[in-house]
């Protein structure tokens, strides 16, 4: 008798010890992402040196600034299931446009403006093409990164274009209450692309996109129309990142943003975008950029070797997509 | 007692299996006997199929053994089962498209010689096998260029080069040609004069006495009859059995008021509706579409949705002409329709409730004419979660996760959330759910055709056709054959006007 009871109180303790693991599980799972950045940027605070400044905080922010805003039109890409490889030669054409439009105009707001067509008109191919002509999305995007890329070596003709507006520098260097202009453009493409995830009903439909297809367009949602809108947005942040990277360097290079769209996919996927579609969160790509900048402004000022960074970048990847997969099956369970 | 028996080539003892929410069998038990055809009956969700699962070692029992000459088998895998000679073949088939007959049959034991494929002897053996069991195929063909039924011929023969002495077929003919089945019941009868333990799953009566020498009648994961011998057996038997129940009973039908046509469809074609389609539906009634499996029913319906293209013919609401091969112009009209297939098209899984009952009327509710509005949507879905009791711990929870029939309600949900719903399509509303749940989808459409709403229903489940609709149309390869209003059909002639000439309408042995 006296056994029995021993055991069911044992079996409650136990139920009990369950029950507050799983809650434990539950917030690690929520916040594993953040929890992991604030991890990672405490420790780098306290044994790497020159790390915890203003001024490297600010240099890692801009570090990171083309790639966090260009993962914010990813993320939309990625939750619709699609793909994009194209945005980094989108971003070496836009710069080397708007460098040829500014200096054969006089005038930068021209320049700008050719660009973020030039951008619009690439995405808007992608676009159509994917949802209308029904072709897998990393094939066209790979077709029109190597029709893009040719295309900035083609009108530049190979060379670095040199811009001879000093206006156009201001934009790259100038600041705003402390912080660089780019870092304030990638903040607010956060904060917009967040509540068009969020709050409108084109987020939603992007997402119902992702995780259903064939059961969205039942349900009536315009699948064409968004896909087309998701890509022709996508190339427009792309060409603005490329005229910031342009005025941050000087001049439009053919060769800029090289491997820069797989930067871009990393940061979306270690930030908990899935790549099956259909779940995708604002904050998790805000702070996957993060890990991702941390994580190189670090190696910088340990003076490890460029050639290094390739293998823990790419390590982070992997384990991020691990931990991703893991946490699904559990679920799923 | 005091004979010994010799025990049964295949035993199923006391098999249970629960999913969430559902029991899918409950304490189920049969034999069969080793040259034998055993038939196995009951409605759509009665449990067959998933007992057929757990003979191929897909499922494993929460109670209960198979065994196999009186040996208990524990199949952990579907390669446990396929060792132990047992062989399912189920409706969707397993074989590889792209490759010959004689490479799927042979798939993953090749002959090989100095280490490439030795493609001859690959083809005089396959050759001599297909010959040896009198099937007519080509070796050298793709599946892909083959009719469903001889793909299905290929997946037996398979089976029974791999030895087994165990063979279960689930609903074999329903996409089968009529020499297509004479050809497979010459084959069955072959079998079993080899010895082999064979079980049968058919809804066509006139095949199971044509090939069974006994059966077995599963109602909601039940065994109500055992027939150890088809003689002197009649068909009403087998259905009175099958149905259980008085119809009226679980479907609860009142009659109602109709009014002027709603839906009028006038000539529609598109490619995989080769002929003209006319029908029209009235505000308040409910329509039954009844066929068999490739009927055309699902085809027909998602012309008229716009899910597939029209390529002529008219659909109008009330009048109103609604666009081609268009869907949000048929959502515009009140025109909605939810599809046969749960899983693949009708809700977004990985998604919450909440976000699967509010995507198509979320439009109508939107702040500033822009921002989605949350608190709007939570009240909507739990209005519908308790509205129509969808079962879920919250509406945040992803739709995945439910039960089939919750899923069901919570795609309903989404239309009837939509202010203007004049016509509602659903394609095989039940299927897969338990009753309870069915009950109270049939209640859903009543409310609906109540307020004046035209309802069509497919449903491959003739009880159910007879005791939801106002009117009954049944289908044949892609044509209306017949249509009957409540009080005149009946299971004789509705499934007569469904079925193919000389398929099953006629005896086959005479055929």
């Amino acid at each position: 008798m006296t056994e029995t009871n021993a055991a069911a109180i044992g079996a409650a303790r136990e139920t009990q010890a369950d029950r507050r693991r799983a809650l434990l599980w539950q917030i690690v799972d929520d916040y594993s992402l953040i929890l992991i950045f604030i991890a990672l940027f405490a420790v780098l605070s306290l044994t790497v040196q020159y790390f915890f400044s203003w001024d490297n905080v600010v240099g890692l922010a801009l570090s990171v600034s083309q790639i966090g805003m260009v993962a914010c039109t990813m993320m939309f890409c990625l939750a619709s299931r699609d793909f994009d490889l194209s945005v980094g030669s989108t971003v070496a054409f836009a710069g080397v446009m708007c460098a040829i439009v500014s200096n054969a105009t006089g005038s930068v707001v021209l320049g700008i403006g050719a660009s973020l067509v030039a951008g619009a008109l690439i995405g808007a191919v992608n676009g159509v093409v994917i949802a209308k002509l029904k072709i897998n999305a990393l094939i066209t995007t790979l077709a029109t990164m190597e029709i893009v890329r040719g295309l900035a070596f083609i009108t530049s003709q190979g060379q670095a274009v040199g811009v001879t507006s000093e206006a156009f520098f201001t934009l790259g260097a100038l600041e705003l209450f402390g912080l660089p202009v780019p870092v304030w453009i990638t903040l607010a493409c956060f904060v917009v692309f967040g509540v068009l995830l969020n709050k409108t009903i084109y987020g939603r439909n992007t997402l119902a996109i992702g995780g259903n297809p064939d059961a969205a367009r039942l349900a009536g949602v315009a699948v064409d129309r968004v896909r087309i809108a998701i890509f022709l947005i996508q190339g427009v942040v792309a060409a603005l990142a490329g005229i910031i990277l342009a005025s941050r360097m000087t001049s439009g290079q053919p060769n800029a943003g090289e491997g820069f769209e797989l930067n871009v996919i990393s940061a979306c996927v270690l930030g908990g975008v899935s790549l099956m579609g259909g779940r995708a969160t604002i904050s998790g790509v805000l702070v996957g950029v993060l890990i991702m900048g941390t994580v190189q402004n670090a190696m910088s000022l340990m003076n490890i070797d460029a050639f290094y960074q390739y293998l823990v970048r790419g390590a982070i990847l992997l384990i991020a997509v691990l931990v991703d997969q893991l946490k699904n099956r559990r679920q799923s369970r | 007692m005091n004979t010994t028996t010799i025990a049964p080539r295949l035993e199923f003892r006391h098999i249970g299996k629960t999913f969430p929410g559902v029991r899918a069998l409950g304490d189920v038990g049969f034999s069969v006997r080793a040259g034998s055809v055993h038939g196995l009956l009951g409605e759509n969700g009665a449990g067959k199929s998933t007992m057929m699962k757990i003979l191929g070692g897909e499922y494993i029992p929460d109670e209960g053994e198979v065994a196999i000459d009186g040996q208990a088998m524990q199949f952990r895998s579907a390669a446990d089962a396929i060792a132990a000679g047992v062989a399912v073949i189920h409706q969707e088939l397993q074989y590889v498209p792209e490759l010959s007959v004689m490479e799927n049959l042979l798939l993953g034991r090749l002959p090989t010689r100095f280490g490439m494929v030795d493609r001859r002897k690959a083809l005089a053996w396959t050759r001599e096998k297909l010959n040896a069991l009198g099937v007519d195929l080509d070796p050298r063909a793709r599946l892909k260029s083959l009719s469903i039924g001889q793909r299905q011929m290929v997946e037996i023969v398979k089976a029974i080069l791999r030895d087994a002495k165990i063979l279960a077929l689930d609903e074999p003919t329903s996409s089968l040609s009529h020499r297509e089945t004479e050809v497979l019941f010459r084959l069955v009868n072959d079998l079993r004069a080899q010895g082999k333990a064979m079980i049968y799953i058919s809804h066509r009566l006139d095949e199971i006495f044509e090939l069974c020498d006994a059966a077995t009648i599963f109602r909601d994961g039940r065994k109500v009859a055992d027939f150890d011998t088809l003689e002197g057996v009649t068909r009403e038997t087998l259905v009175q059995r099958m149905v259980g129940r008085d119809i009226g009973d679980i479907f609860g039908y009142k009659p109602r008021e109709h009014g002027a046509v709603r839906l009028a469809v006038k000539g529609v074609t598109g490619r995989a509706v080769p002929q003209p389609v006319d029908f029209e539906v009235k505000a308040g009634e409910i329509v039954g579409f009844f066929g068999l499996v490739g009927a055309g029913r699902s085809e027909i319906m998602r012309v008229v949705y716009g899910a597939d293209r029209r390529l002529s013919g008219e659909v109008s609401v009330d009048g109103h002409p609604v666009k081609g091969s268009h869907i949000r112009d048929a959502i515009r009209n009140g025109l909605v329709f939810c599809p046969e297939d749960r899983k693949e098209e009708g809700i977004i899984g990985v998604r919450s409730v909440a976000e699967n009952i509010n995507i198509s009327a979320r439009r109508n509710h939107l702040t500033a004419g822009l921002f989605v509005n949350d608190r709007n949507e939570a009240r909507t879905a739990d209005t519908f979660i308790e509205r129509l009791r969808i079962r879920t711990p919250h509406r945040r929870q992803e739709i995945r996760l439910l039960s089939g029939g919750n899923q069901q309600k919570a795609v309903l949900s989404r239309w009837l959330a939509e202010k203007d719903l004049r016509v509602l399509i659903v394609d095989e509303p039940t299927r897969g759910i338990d009753v309870g749940a069915k009950n109270e989808i049939y209640n859903v459409l009543y409310e609906l055709a109540g307020r004046g709403v035209a309802v069509v229903m497919i449903s491959s489940e003739l009880p159910e056709v007879l005791g939801v609709s106002d009117r009954v149309i049944a289908m044949c390869r892609g044509r209306i054959t017949a249509q009957f209003n409540r009080g005149e059909a009946n299971e004789e002639n509705v499934l007569a006007a469904a079925l193919p000439e000389g398929a099953s309408a006629t005896p086959m042995r005479n055929a």
